[in-house]
């Protein structure tokens, strides 16, 4: 029967959601972009994601780099990336690796190098967990847009 | 009784995501969004270079450019965000307010950092609002007031050019009706 594959498809959408809310991955802004997605602009949440992802790996490239520098004494710079990645992160509901930043920004505060080492790191992992999870969000919706499902707007 | 007319707002945000975000939250309400990412390319696109008003229009500004010799800028409301490289929001307030051109385009303010003497500041030199990001639906729906104020406030200073003579009365706000042809979007 056409549309029982699109059904389960749709619950897998809700399990993943539902999943990724209770960890506190995703935060009630992910569902404001949800909901700003209709018929005149289809593809609005995976359109802001991808630039998330682009601008996210540029800044923990830079992060990366600046905080290997033998001699590290600029922490204005990296506050300011920081900065970004928090406002961005926040922005799309990304609200593990905003928390992750917050902590990040202490350490960078301090001028404490190792700290926020360690804190790139997490930050690193958490911002690589919630990119696949995303990845797999998108993927199963297609899937559920090919198997008839509608489109848009995204329920929960 | 009036015709459908379009709001039309300048959002200016120096992050990508957050213009891609405010645009979106703008359309759903309806408005024409024109979004820039720096405070310099808003005044750019409203006409303002440097100090003087009345400098020419900058021609390397594309169509979008809503200046035109017999409207002024067809900009009904001005959203910006705090912090920005260059010209912060704030600068960008004190600008438009000092305009006498644009001084009276409400103007807001957004921000993702919640600082009471920050927020204080910007709503004591004329700004309308102050919404903290990230920005909502709920946000955006705030904004209609300020926009509808905007025709009476416009259709009040025109009658009180008109009726010069007998400037004891006093002018009720009901007495002006809307004209929406002069919010006029180009």
């Amino acid at each position: 029967m056409l549309g029982s594959g699109a059904d389960r498809l749709r619950a897998d959408v809700n399990r993943l959601l539902a999943f990724l809310f209770h960890q506190g991955i995703l935060d009630e802004q992910f569902l404001q972009l949800q909901q700003l997605q209709d018929e005149s602009s289809p593809n609005f949440v995976s359109q802001v994601v991808n630039i998330y992802f682009q601008e996210s790996e540029k800044l923990l490239r830079n992060l990366r780099s600046l905080l290997m520098e033998r001699k590290l004494s600029d922490y204005k710079n990296i506050g300011i990336h920081i900065n970004q990645l928090m406002g961005s992160s926040s922005s799309i509901g990304a609200k593990r690796v905003r928390n992750v930043c917050v902590a990040f920004r202490a350490a960078s505060d301090q001028n404490n190098r190792t700290g926020c080492l360690r804190v790139l790191e997490v930050l690193e992992h958490d911002y690589c967990f919630l990119k696949n999870k995303l990845h797999e969000l998108f993927q199963i919706e297609q899937q559920r847009i090919l198997a008839g499902g509608v489109g848009y707007p995204m329920q929960n | 009784m009036a015709t459908q007319t379009q709001f039309h707002v300048l959002a200016v945000d120096d992050s990508l995501i957050d213009r891609k975000l405010i645009e979106r939250l703008l359309k759903t309400s309806s408005y024409q969004v024109t979004a820039v990412d720096s405070g310099s390319k808003a005044l750019e696109f409203l006409g303002l270079n440097g100090e003087n008003e009345d400098e020419e229009r900058n021609s390397s500004v594309e169509s979008v450019s809503a200046a035109d010799e017999d409207h002024q800028v067809g900009v009904n409301l001005i959203i910006t965000d705090y912090c920005m490289p260059g010209m912060t929001g704030y600068d960008l307030l004190r600008k438009i307010k000092q305009s006498s051109s644009f001084k009276d385009i409400p103007v807001v303010i957004m921000s993702s950092e919640n600082i009471p003497s920050r927020i204080n500041r910007c709503l004591e030199d004329g700004a309308e609002e102050f919404f903290l990001k990230p920005v909502k639906l709920s946000d955006v729906n705030k904004l209609r007031p300020h926009l509808m104020k905007g025709i009476t406030t416009k259709n009040e200073m025109q009658s009180n050019t008109n009726k010069r003579k007998g400037s004891e009365e006093i002018q009720s706000p009901d007495r002006t009706r809307p004209r929406y042809n002069e919010l006029e979007v180009v």
